[in-house]
């Protein structure tokens, strides 16, 4: 298949990839408030994973290891993930402003995050991520129902993501103003924007199959994807089940979003914008449009979780005001120079 | 390859658009559909691509029924070009026509040089090789339909199903046009709205009128004054030429006169 603007060798191409994203992983762990050098990062990594007998400084390896490298590793898995959600729902609704969390999923999630935090639904037995993860997959129950019987197309799947969402984000709104005190309210208030900080191994051991699977679900689609260009009757007329493939990557990307939500909460323009950079980037083919979004996603949120980090001395700022606050400007930039481009 | 439809009916929001079609395609034919507005032209064509299953009857390709295929299967054998399917993504020209070879590949059959050469060749075959880099959104609408056409010929279908392929054509190349896809050694079945068109491109034409069809036969056959009056509501004259070719001549409405007194009464009134 002809690779659009980039043209290059396919095992270069991963390669570089994958450099690229563990340049990037190394930086997330070495870049903080206690500065790390990148070969302490590496024999760290030695240490813990094939038990090279570096002799460490204990602090140093347990800031990398325990927290920022799982943390790093989560953001990239979450950056991948929201990007590959993007692309997949951009191309299947026709709409360029379709985002992972446009079936109502973020909105579910936060509903069931207060009824879990706030409510005290579960009676202990829930965390807050899995009252989230069950808030998304029942919000996107109810909208898929929706749409089904408000008929075919694209857009009643659009108008049924709208309503879920309005509804539940007043659910949320409407637990938190009847019975949260000031700190609850608060750290709702941070969860929603999106906050990498609880973040541990367990989370990474939950976070990388599904978005490795969710890379594979959607790359195994490329071709189906591709014939989505002209509509869905002209991709049925290719040959593409198209009943089929809408529920299968619709209920992967819904999937992948509730998981990464349920762990870091609602991270906004990621899955809106990336999907966008990348297409000026490699082109509109899928089969590379998909890993490059996917490694775009992963860079990005890697650099905005630094950023969030060293931006303000002593305060982690949410990552969900970082991923807009320098992602909105970049992606201006990359607008304005594509317009001039072409 | 035979394209069979039986007793064939669809329907859509409590309205039957298509009502027990009986329709047979000969392999090698032009078959023209021909209809009013409404008359459920789009929707026959949809249900023979296959894309929209019937509520009741059958369509097979090869004493086959549609429902016992996979679509890919069928896109292999059919291709549909629909009435200006369009983007909004920035592709090539050449990108728009490889979608062709979506039936052919899988996800672990990738994309080979064979490929690029049909594809090499559908351009060439519509006279759109020089414009194979160009986007899709600086392209005309006839450059537009003619790659459409491409795209139809790089899936190398036994059939091709046109619905409506010259709306927004210059005359120039809505000649053009249906002369190449005549010239293809390919079973074509197209939904036209220019009778005239019909009579010269067409083996056989059908004659669909609320969501029946009513008449098949040769264009000499359909095209007659009383048909094109009951079914069109248009008054019209068929001329014959000695290759025993027809074509129609539309007239002006006779204006009816109780109306035109109506008229003038009213203007002697404001006076």
């Amino acid at each position: 298949m002809r690779f659009g603007p980039l043209s290059i060798n396919r095992t270069s191409a991963v390669l570089t990839a994958l450099a690229l994203l563990f340049l990037a992983l190394a930086l997330g762990a070495a870049i903080g408030e206690t500065a790390i050098p990148l070969d302490v990062v590496g024999k760290t990594v030695a240490n813990r994973l094939w038990g090279a007998g570096y002799p460490l400084d204990a602090i140093d390896e347990g800031i990398v290891w325990n927290y920022r490298l799982s943390r790093a590793v989560v953001a990239a898995c979450c950056g991948a993930a929201l990007s590959l959600c993007g692309v997949v729902l951009q191309a299947l609704l026709r709409n360029s402003l379709a985002d992972p969390y446009i079936l109502g999923i973020s909105a579910g999630a936060s509903t069931g995050a207060v009824a879990v935090a706030i409510l005290g639904i579960g009676a202990g037995m829930l965390t807050l991520s899995l009252g989230a993860f069950f808030g998304a997959v029942f919000a996107f129950a109810l909208v898929s129902l929706l749409a089904l019987r408000a008929g075919r197309g694209t857009g009643a799947i659009i108008l049924a993501g709208v309503a879920g969402s309005q509804l539940f984000n007043a659910l949320t709104s409407f637990i938190v103003t009847k019975s949260a005190n000031a700190e609850q309210a608060r750290g709702i208030m941070f969860w929603l924007l999106g906050n990498l900080s609880g973040v541990r191994w367990p989370d990474v051991a939950l976070a990388l199959p599904v978005a490795i699977g969710g890379l594979l679900v959607c790359l195994w689609h490329a071709r189906a994807l591709d014939a989505f260009t002209f509509g869905a009757e002209s991709a049925a007329s290719l040959g593409i089940p198209v009943k089929r493939v809408y529920i299968i990557l619709i209920s992967a990307t819904a999937l992948m979003t509730a998981v990464m939500v349920s762990i870091v909460g609602s991270i906004g323009f990621v899955g809106l914008v990336i999907p966008h950079a990348a297409r000026f980037l490699v082109g509109v083919r899928h089969g590379l449009l998909l890993p490059a979004a996917a490694l775009t996603g992963a860079i990005f949120m890697i650099a905005a979780d630094i950023l969030s980090r060293v931006i303000i001395p002593g305060q982690v700022l949410p990552i969900g005001v970082i991923t807009a606050l320098v992602g909105a400007p970049a992606f201006a930039l990359i607008l304005s120079r594509g317009r001039a481009a072409s | 390859m035979s394209l069979k439809a039986e007793t064939v009916s669809w329907s859509a929001g409590g309205r039957v658009i298509v009502d027990a079609v009986d329709l047979e395609v000969m392999p090698g034919e032009f078959l023209g559909i021909i209809g009013p507005n409404g008359s459920g032209k789009t929707s026959l064509i949809s249900l023979l691509a296959g894309i929209r299953l019937p509520k009741s009857g059958s369509v097979s390709l090869e004493g086959r029924p549609f429902a016992k295929t996979t679509r890919r299967d069928i896109a292999q054998r059919i291709a549909l070009v629909e009435q200006q399917a369009e983007t909004t993504e920035r592709i090539t020209a050449r990108q728009a026509v490889e979608l062709g070879r979506t039936p052919h590949l899988g996800a672990l059959s990738p994309w080979s040089i064979s490929d690029t050469d049909i594809v090499d060749r559908a351009l060439a075959h519509v006279g759109m090789s020089d414009f194979a880099g160009r986007m899709w959104h600086t392209l005309s609408g006839g450059e537009r339909q003619r790659l459409h056409i491409a795209r139809a010929l790089a899936q190398q279908p036994q059939i091709l199903l046109l619905d409506e392929p010259t709306n927004h054509l210059d005359i120039h190349h809505q000649i053009g046009l249906l002369e190449l896809v005549r010239g293809q050694p390919l079973t074509v079945v197209a939904a036209l709205h220019d009778l005239n068109h019909a009579a010269v491109f067409c083996d056989r034409i059908a004659v669909m009128d609320r969501g029946r069809i009513v008449a098949l036969g040769t264009p000499t056959e359909i095209l007659t004054e009383d048909r094109i009056f009951t079914v069109f509501g248009v008054a019209a004259t068929v001329e014959h030429d000695e290759d025993g070719s027809c074509f129609v001549r539309y007239r002006r409405p006779r204006p009816k006169l109780h109306l035109i007194s109506d008229t003038m009464k009213r203007h002697d009134y404001a006076r």
